[in-house]
């Protein structure tokens, strides 16, 4: 018992907190702070880029886990099929996982690059476009390719852990619900869907927090740029902390997205996990 | 740096800009290298150098600094362990060294560093007074770099110059038998390039060195700045309109895809062919006369190099990536780390270090104007001038956690890619600036 209380507090209560008390300081780097109360709070209120940070952080976790979640079941139930080279498909379907982000992260730079882009080029050849495709240079279609890289980095991780959840699911249970004349769709709406309801909650909110706290992906491919367009919490809060140097502000910046975290957790668990039906019993 | 006063500071790098005075700075560093007595700083015993460098951008540099610290290493018994990482995750590392109070003794870092925590660096002025006597004196910027309050708390290294790297044939063809000096000529030529089919392109992303070097330079040419001398705010101002309005023709200029480029973009386009001209350090023509490629090595005939324009100002207003050396308080061993840094930047070390970068490094010190690596190849003769013409960060104000702020926010390069692109107009860019400034600068 000692030890892992000693282990939680140096090095998961002690680094949080103090995290989180840097954001009610001034401080600087290489200089203490003074306690400032809310002061960085409001100042970053006020401030356009953080704001913006926030937008793009919401957008950039909505839109991205959405997709990776109906990608990403998608893929779990085709792999649950009886496939030929079902091993290795499955071992290939983890590599994007598996690959370091800043590694894919740079193959992704290569891929959108203003001059040397392959996509771009291939669609030229082709004689589709005219002119190479702006992808990091304008605001959207930045958002738009961030987002994309993200997806390609995260479906894997949802595939995989929802394919777990499938095979758990005893087959009887399908036999069962074709004998009572369960057509495929209905099958998955009442059988599949709430037995793999606790593991999509897990996995889920494992991906809203890996998402909505990403820095490699974006620090590689845009810095935040253009016109700060993609810039993330994550991201911002690094650039004015250590950079910057003001501590104080990065860490408020930082602190500002646990609520939103606590949200996404909280969510998850009562509105997911909790449901009587899974015990037997009925929704009210 | 409150010591240095600005209005001399600009009378000088301009009156020295117009090639006065070269030849008495050194004639007189030679006669005063003979009187200067050797500096006896005194080793620690068993002192052991950690020494945390960012990572070279042109082979020779990395080379011979690592052999000019085994030479160190052979003359004093002092080990040091070198340690070289990319340029732009040394400062946040000096950062956390400085907050912690441990990590190597001396970090070369970028920019206005010695400025964040000058109170956690040790004292250099005697190595810096017994450098700047025997080499002709520090130019202005170096020694604004580097004192604080009247103290040397970093050696200078030097600055990674920027100059305009243009390809001769595409000029010429472009109707230009010289390389324009002044912004409205450059404006020209920059829409000529255009005109053939051969356009030029500059950083306008998150670029923190070639992307601030740029627009800084751009805005001050016209008389923009950030703060005022007393640390005011200053950019809403019409000089800075016009440095946005010009920004905006000249943006038209550019290759499409400028908005998104990093700091490695404007090398590898030019090294591919994709434009004729750019804003960067030797090391694209480094890249190109090194290579084994003989399309490369054409293209390295065909590189030429310039000052940026100067605008309306009518004096260079270059600002270039400086290198400061830290000693930090906690080293147990400052006069071993004091010593090290003496030793590196002598005669017999620096100047061979310069010419394995290709004069990738611009001194700070003036004798090494006199370093045959800027005349034995003409096309390295503008980065020469790169210390002594330069304007430090954080001008027209001091340099501080502000500056360093303001400048990691990106303000001044936000501000003219919004006015660049059109997805503001240069009033609007500038309000804004003028707002997201105000809150570093209130203090």
């Amino acid at each position: 018992m000692l030890p892992s209380t000693v282990l939680l507090l140096l090095f998961l209560t002690y680094p949080l907190g103090l995290g989180t008390w840097l954001g009610f300081t001034d401080a600087k780097i290489g200089r203490a702070g003074h306690f400032v109360g809310l002061d960085n709070f409001i100042f970053l209120y006020g401030d356009a880029v953080a704001r913006l940070s926030l937008f793009n952080t919401l957008f950039y976790t909505i839109v991205a886990s959405s997709i990776k979640f109906a990608l990403g079941l998608w893929l779990a139930i085709l792999l649950n099929q009886n496939i030929p080279l079902k091993s290795f498909i499955r071992a290939v379907v983890l590599l994007p996982f598996i690959v370091p982000t800043a590694l894919s992260a740079i193959a992704f730079w290569w891929i959108y690059d203003a001059q040397f882009s392959v996509v771009s080029w291939a669609l030229m050849k082709m004689g589709w476009i005219h002119s190479y495709i702006d992808f990091l240079g304008d605001p959207w279609m930045a958002r738009m390719s961030t987002i994309i890289a993200n997806i390609w980095r995260g479906v894997p991780f949802v595939a995989i852990c929802l394919l777990a959840g499938l095979q758990t699911i005893p087959p009887s249970l399908y036999e069962a619900a074709a004998i009572d004349g369960a057509r495929p769709g209905q099958q998955f709406w009442y059988v599949t869907l709430p037995l793999l309801t606790p593991i999509i909650a897990v996995v889920m909110t494992f991906s809203v927090l890996f998402t909505f706290t990403d820095f490699q992906l974006i620090y590689v491919l845009t810095r935040g740029g253009p016109l700060n367009a993609t810039h993330l919490m994550a991201t911002l809060s690094f650039q004015r902390a250590i950079p910057g140097g003001s501590l104080g502000e990065g860490a408020a910046l930082a602190t500002a997205m646990i609520p939103f975290l606590l949200a996404a957790i909280l969510f998850s668990y009562f509105g997911l996990q909790r449901r009587a039906w899974q015990q037997g019993g009925s929704d009210k | 740096m409150s010591n240095i006063d600005r209005r001399n500071f600009l009378k000088m790098s301009a009156g020295l800009a117009a090639g006065a005075a070269t030849g008495d700075v050194l004639a007189a560093a030679k006669k005063e290298a003979a009187a200067v007595p050797a500096l006896h700083l005194k080793p620690e015993k068993g002192a052991k150098l950690r020494v945390l460098r960012w990572k070279q951008f042109v082979q020779g540099d990395g080379d011979l600094w690592l052999a000019n610290t085994k030479k160190f290493t052979q003359k004093t018994g002092i080990e040091v362990r070198l340690d070289a990482e990319g340029w732009e995750d040394v400062r946040p590392k000096a950062a956390v060294a400085a907050n912690i109070g441990s990590g190597p003794d001396i970090i070369i870092s970028t920019f206005e560093d010695a400025h964040q925590y000058p109170d956690k660096l040790v004292d250099v002025s005697d190595v810096c007074n017994y450098l700047g006597a025997k080499y002709g004196g520090w130019y202005d910027a170096a020694k604004a770099y580097g004192i604080d309050k009247g103290k040397w708390v970093a050696v200078p290294m030097g600055c990674a110059g920027n100059a305009v790297v243009y390809r001769e044939s595409q000029v010429k063809a472009a109707g230009f038998s010289s390389f324009p000096t002044d912004t409205d000529g450059f404006l020209k030529l920059m829409q000529a390039l255009k005109a053939k089919g051969t356009p030029g392109g500059f950083a306008l992303g998150n670029a923190t060195g070639d992307g601030n070097c740029w627009c800084h330079s751009l805005l001050w040419a016209f008389g923009g700045k950030l703060v005022d001398t007393k640390n005011n705010v200053a950019i809403n101002s019409p000089e800075t309109i016009k440095a946005l309005e010009y920004a905006k023709e000249l943006y038209k200029t550019f290759i499409p895809g400028t908005l998104s480029w990093l700091d490695p973009n404007n090398n590898k386009a030019f090294l591919s062919g994709d434009i004729s001209l750019t804003y960067n350090g030797i090391s694209v023509y480094y890249a190109a006369k090194n290579s084994t490629d003989p399309k490369l090595k054409a293209m390295a005939e065909d590189i030429q190099h310039a000052h940026f324009p100067v605008g309306p100002v009518g004096h260079p207003t270059e600002l270039h990536l400086f290198f400061p050396m830290m000693i930090f308080k906690y080293s147990k061993y400052p006069n071993a780390a004091k010593e090290y840094l003496r030793f590196m930047m002598e005669k017999e070390q620096y100047e061979p270090w310069q010419q394995a970068a290709n004069g990738y490094v611009t001194q700070p010190l003036k004798a090494y104007e006199s370093n045959p690596i800027w005349t034995v190849d003409p096309k390295n003769t503008p980065y020469r001038d790169a210390m002594k013409i330069m304007i430090p960060n954080g001008y027209a104000g001091t340099m501080g956690y502000a500056s360093a702020a303001a400048m990691a926010d990106f303000i001044v390069v936000n501000m003219v890619a919004e006015a660049a692109s059109g997805s503001k107009t240069p009033k609007e860019a500038a309000e804004r600036a003028e707002q997201r400034a105000q809150r570093y600068y209130k203090v």
